[in-house]
């Protein structure tokens, strides 16, 4: 698998595996207008999943729905940050704006891409993602003062640095206003580590197709 | 806060009440009114407005009944077949 391919598994795989979590508000948000915005965001990031295992299939000589649900979850490239299942509200939308602002930096880069189809397909997912950045700003204007906020951003920004490439991280910090001293400190958890959490998801998210044999049209 | 949210279909056209929507902010209010009525192409522009700021006027009293500036204030009907009586001629349907 060359190196492109995979860059695009690995973003794929973060916004199918958060799309997911983000999911799991859809009905339970805290009020009516957040729950729709909430769940319209999650449906956009499987929605580009979809459109970057598309791209990615093509090269493997395979189809979007075998990458999304056909691989163990131990095959998966998403960060650990993403498969986390946070019940907490404060603790989502830290993940959320964390993601979002680590996201853009990966964007801008993708849409520099020597590669037509993908610096494509990448303007077109970043005109969605404007609004999830704004969305992710209003919540951040509106909990950065809040302790229960400020603490959820401190336990998820270890995490978040596997987002994005080492060479990136600094450029990460500075838009978070986050530190990325690390010396003695404990490390993130890298692409390729998965948490439990990720096993009881995939279950769930592909238990529809695996109760059929493999190959079924649906 | 209950906010009022008016959508613009095209360009140059009346302003029409979309539906109102429950933000804690103004900028929470134009994230919603975007994703609820904008980001499908369906709006040229909105205008999002609190509901508290709209001066709403229910009741017209007419102390003097001049009903004559209404329209259902004068029977234009009645008038006709009066006309006619006078005339003597009969409404175009009996003839």
């Amino acid at each position: 698998m060359n190196a492109q391919v995979q860059q695009l598994l690995e973003i794929a795989d973060d916004e199918l595996i958060l799309g997911w979590r983000d999911s799991e508000w859809t009905g339970i948000a805290p009020f009516l207008e957040e729950d729709v915005a909430f769940s319209s965001i999650a449906q956009n990031e499987i929605g580009h999943a979809r459109a970057l295992y598309e791209l990615a299939a093509r090269g493997l000589g395979t189809t979007a729905d075998e990458l999304a649900f056909d691989r163990s979850p131990d095959e998966y490239r998403c960060a650990p940050f993403v498969e986390l299942r946070l019940p907490e509200w404060e603790r989502t939308i830290a993940r959320h704006y964390l993601y979002e602002t680590a996201d853009a930096i990966r964007l801008e880069r993708l849409k520099q891409s020597d590669d037509p189809e993908i610096a494509g397909l990448v303007a077109k997912i970043d005109r969605e993602e404007a609004y999830h950045r704004i969305h992710a700003q209003m919540w951040f204007d509106r909990l950065q003062n809040e302790p229960r906020f400020t603490a959820a951003l401190e336990e998820l920004w270890l995490l978040a640095q596997a987002l994005v490439g080492d060479d990136f991280r600094l450029q990460f910090a500075e838009r978070t206003g986050l530190s990325t001293e690390s010396g003695s400190e404990p490390q993130t958890l890298e692409r390729g580590v998965h948490t439990d959490e990720l096993t009881e998801l995939w279950e769930e998210m592909t238990m529809v197709r695996r109760s059929q044999p493999a190959g079924t049209r649906w | 806060m209950i906010y009022e949210v008016f959508r613009q279909e095209r360009k140059g056209q009346p302003f029409q009440h979309a539906g109102s929507l429950d933000a804690p902010d103004p900028a929470f209010a134009e994230t919603y009114a975007k994703e609820f009525y904008g980001r499908r192409g369906e709006s040229e522009a909105l205008w999002v407005v609190r509901r508290d700021a709209i001066l709403e006027i229910e009741e017209f009293v007419d102390e003097l009944n001049r009903n004559y500036h209404r329209v259902d204030g004068y029977s234009l009907k009645e008038k006709l077949r009066e006309a006619r009586e006078r005339a003597g001629t009969a409404a175009p349907g009996d003839r």
